[in-house]
């Protein structure tokens, strides 16, 4: 009898959770598994299925030189623009959690880069990192240096990327910390100073070891876009030929690879194994992201 | 009982929720009586007028254009929607460098040869027709809209200022070959002094040019073999282009960039080798501000075909019998001369090369440049030139190296080995 009725809760327990699994392996699961068996194919994006070639896709990954030039293209960028993102989202998240006048104002301020789109951004960037008329460079020969080609030489276009990044994701990064911020205890601040802890103290030891959890969180989904980073550095690419990320590539990220492979090269078996050795990727780097966010903790 | 039909109706309610995301298109039928062809472009036709005709001569019919400006983006967009079986529109465009790719697709597309195709193929100069029919000559997927007949656009002001010639005749003389082409930049360049300004726009845009003159083919053979190598006119415009940057000639703007785009208001360059379709490309980017500013003279190395494009009506379409009408009628005698008065696009029918309207044709902007001379006259002589499948990666990855080369980033003898290299990778 007992048995029953558990059988029966546990059957209404899976029913009410199966829209979601039903939803992942559509939207999710199918995706994944279909885009590997792909991967294994010579795949021609317009006339279809060649023939099945097991690994050698991989293989040919693995000695492609244009991939692995894309992979530090990506973790460069990712690097230049999620470090200084971060601090600059902590610092923000403490300056906005203060008592400023008009403290709506500024919070909601915060967030309007994020809402424009990106488009937009990045035509507005590529005119500021522009050649010949940009404000970048005219700012440049202001203070007396020379005018950059942007374009031109890896470290410039990865500085100017990872300046649109940071433009439009440093706000939305700081409202998240400043909720964190708030729902830290105010007793903790009260007796680290009855304590006397310095303000600096009480940040190293409280504010940050209390927003572990959000920091977490922020740097997972930075890293995710990061990684998958396309639309800022296409359209930094302006005409023709955007997708190749500069005349020698100095700008292509493994996402924009990816689509090229996909759709200038029509090579759509090698294209989906470019996306799946993306996917594990993205999930050895999220695993020690948890690493090292874990040792902050340990570390005070 | 209670729990299975507890269960049933909660796994119902979750299928329908996951059916009803998966297929959410639906869309409203039409009455019969209206109907809307979604026409699917890149860049400038010029059927505004066109589509009037057409539709007052199809009541009930609508025509929404939808133009993409970058080609390369367009091409990506469509490849995914015919590749997918997604809906590209009733009727698409399709560019010279992506027919062999999409004939690969032939079977997405509507055979124009079983919709009366093989009565009208005759109109067009020959080789339009087999450029859009696979390789066994049973399906036809496009009806061709315009040719890509070259000519040299160059700015009268600038060339005036340098102490060259200013008349489009005594202009074309100074260059029959691109030898003097260049010599006559080195001319240019000292001439104009200290002023911003470079004689050519870009090197990819003359190189293109010198590539699409010589033969018949580029990259790839007519087996689609890989030719980057062996076909000495690859590495003859490769060396004319280098010699350009060498001499300081070029502006260094990549093609369709914002900078490129602003270089035709303010100047940058004083010549570019014009398409026919370019022409309304240079009108719209110059703005009426330079109006007679920019000329027409003959392009060196003697005509050319760059260029050019088609129209399909992909299966996906509702509406495909009427999509139809309205491609034979654009790509017919009517729907070229409007497209052709509006943006200049050199037709594709030889019944049109003898109209005097088309012959004696000016444009106004262009400092009433006898455009129906410089592009119609030598329309009936142009040779198609085959691009291989793989055209559009193989040419991307070579225009890069020689913008590398031109923007000082690589010696041209690194750039070469780099194309080369590109080139094999991309064609694979």
């Amino acid at each position: 009898m007992a048995r029953t009725r558990l059988a029966r809760q546990q059957g209404a327990g899976l029913a009410f959770v199966s829209p979601y699994f039903l939803v992942f392996a559509v939207f999710g699961l199918f995706p994944l598994v279909y885009t590997a068996w792909v991967s294994m194919h010579e795949w021609t994006l317009l006339a279809g299925k060649v023939e099945f070639v097991g690994l050698a896709n991989y293989r040919e990954l693995m000695a492609d030189s244009a991939f692995w030039r894309a992979l530090v293209n990506t973790f460069g960028i990712f690097v230049l623009a999620t470090v200084p993102q971060l601090i600059l989202a902590t610092v923000l998240a403490q300056l906005l959690n203060t008592r400023l006048r008009s403290r709506t104002f500024w919070r909601m301020g915060v967030l309007l880069p994020n809402v424009a789109s990106v488009a937009a951004v990045g035509i507005i960037f590529g005119m500021i990192f522009a050649r010949d008329f940009g404000i970048a460079n005219w700012l440049l020969e202001q203070i007396g240096l020379d005018r950059v080609d942007w374009r031109a030489h890896r470290w410039s276009s990865w500085i100017a990327i990872a300046v649109m990044v940071d433009w439009r994701w440093t706000g939305y990064n700081a409202l998240i910390l400043l909720a964190a911020l708030q729902s830290v205890p105010k007793e903790l601040y009260e007796a680290a100073r009855i304590d006397g802890a310095s303000s600096w103290r009480q940040f190293w030891s409280i504010t940050v070891p209390m927003l572990r959890p959000t920091l977490i969180f922020v740097t997972i989904v930075a890293t995710i876009g990061g990684i998958q980073l396309f639309t800022e550095p296409l359209l930094f690419n302006t005409g023709a030929n955007a997708i190749s990320g500069g005349n020698r590539s100095q700008f292509q990220t493994v996402a924009m690879y990816l689509v090229q492979q996909a759709f200038t090269g029509q090579r759509f078996g090698y294209a989906s194994t470019i996306a799946w050795v993306l996917f594990l990727i993205i999930a050895v780097v999220a695993a020690i992201n948890l690493l090292l966010l874990r040792r902050i903790r340990s570390a005070d | 009982m209670n729990r299975t039909r507890q269960f049933a109706a909660t796994l119902t309610a979750a299928i329908a929720l996951g059916g009803l995301a998966a297929c959410g298109d639906g869309g409203s039928s039409d009455d019969g009586e209206d109907i809307t062809l979604r026409v699917n472009l890149f860049g400038k036709f010029g059927y505004t007028e066109a589509y009037k005709k057409f539709e007052a001569d199809h009541p009930g019919v609508k025509i929404v254009e939808t133009a993409e400006g970058d080609l390369g983006k367009y091409n990506t967009k469509l490849t995914q929607q015919i590749a997918a079986g997604g809906d590209a529109g009733d009727v698409v465009a399709i560019e010279e460098g992506q027919t062999v790719a999409f004939l690969a697709a032939a079977d997405k597309f509507v055979n124009l040869q079983e919709k009366g195709g093989d009565d009208v193929k005759d109109r067009w100069l020959p080789w339009v027709w087999d450029k859009a029919t696979t390789a066994d000559g049973k399906t036809t997927i496009g009806y061709g809209t315009d040719v890509g007949g070259l000519a040299m656009c160059y700015r009268r002001d600038l060339f005036e200022k340098a102490g060259l010639p200013t008349d489009r005749d005594e202009v074309g003389t100074l260059w029959p070959t691109w030898d003097e082409f260049i010599a006559t930049g080195k001319k240019f360049q000292s001439g104009i002094g200290g002023d911003k300004v470079a004689f050519v726009d870009s090197s990819t845009n003359t190189y293109n040019s010198i590539l699409m003159q010589q033969g018949d083919h580029t990259y790839f053979d007519k087996d689609d073999e890989l030719v980057f190598d062996s076909n000495p006119a690859v590495k003859s415009a490769w060396d004319y282009a280098v010699e350009m940057t060498e001499a300081d000639l070029s502006a260094q703007l990549k093609a369709f960039s914002d900078e490129w785009n602003a270089g035709f208001k303010n100047g940058s360059f004083a010549t570019i080798a014009c398409p026919a379709w370019m022409t309304g490309y240079i009108k719209d980017q110059s703005g009426e501000g330079n109006a007679g500013k920019w000329d027409i003279a003959t392009v060196p190395g003697g005509g050319g075909n760059w260029g050019g494009s088609w129209l399909a009506v992909p299966k996906s379409g509702k509406h495909q019998e009427m999509a139809i009408e309205l491609i034979d009628y654009l790509s017919g005698e009517e729907g070229q001369m409007l497209a052709f008065e509006a943006e200049g696009r050199l037709p594709s029918l030889p019944a049109l090369h003898d109209k005097p309207e088309l012959k004696e044709a000016t444009n106004a902007y262009f400092n009433d440049a006898p455009v129906g001379q410089l592009f119609v006259a030598g329309a009936a002589q142009l040779e198609p030139v085959y691009l291989g499948t793989k055209n559009v990666p193989v040419r991307d990855a070579v225009e890069n190296a020689l913008r590398s080369v031109e923007n000082g980033e690589v010696p041209p003898a690194k750039g070469w080995s780099d194309a080369k290299a590109a080139a094999t990778k991309a064609a694979r």
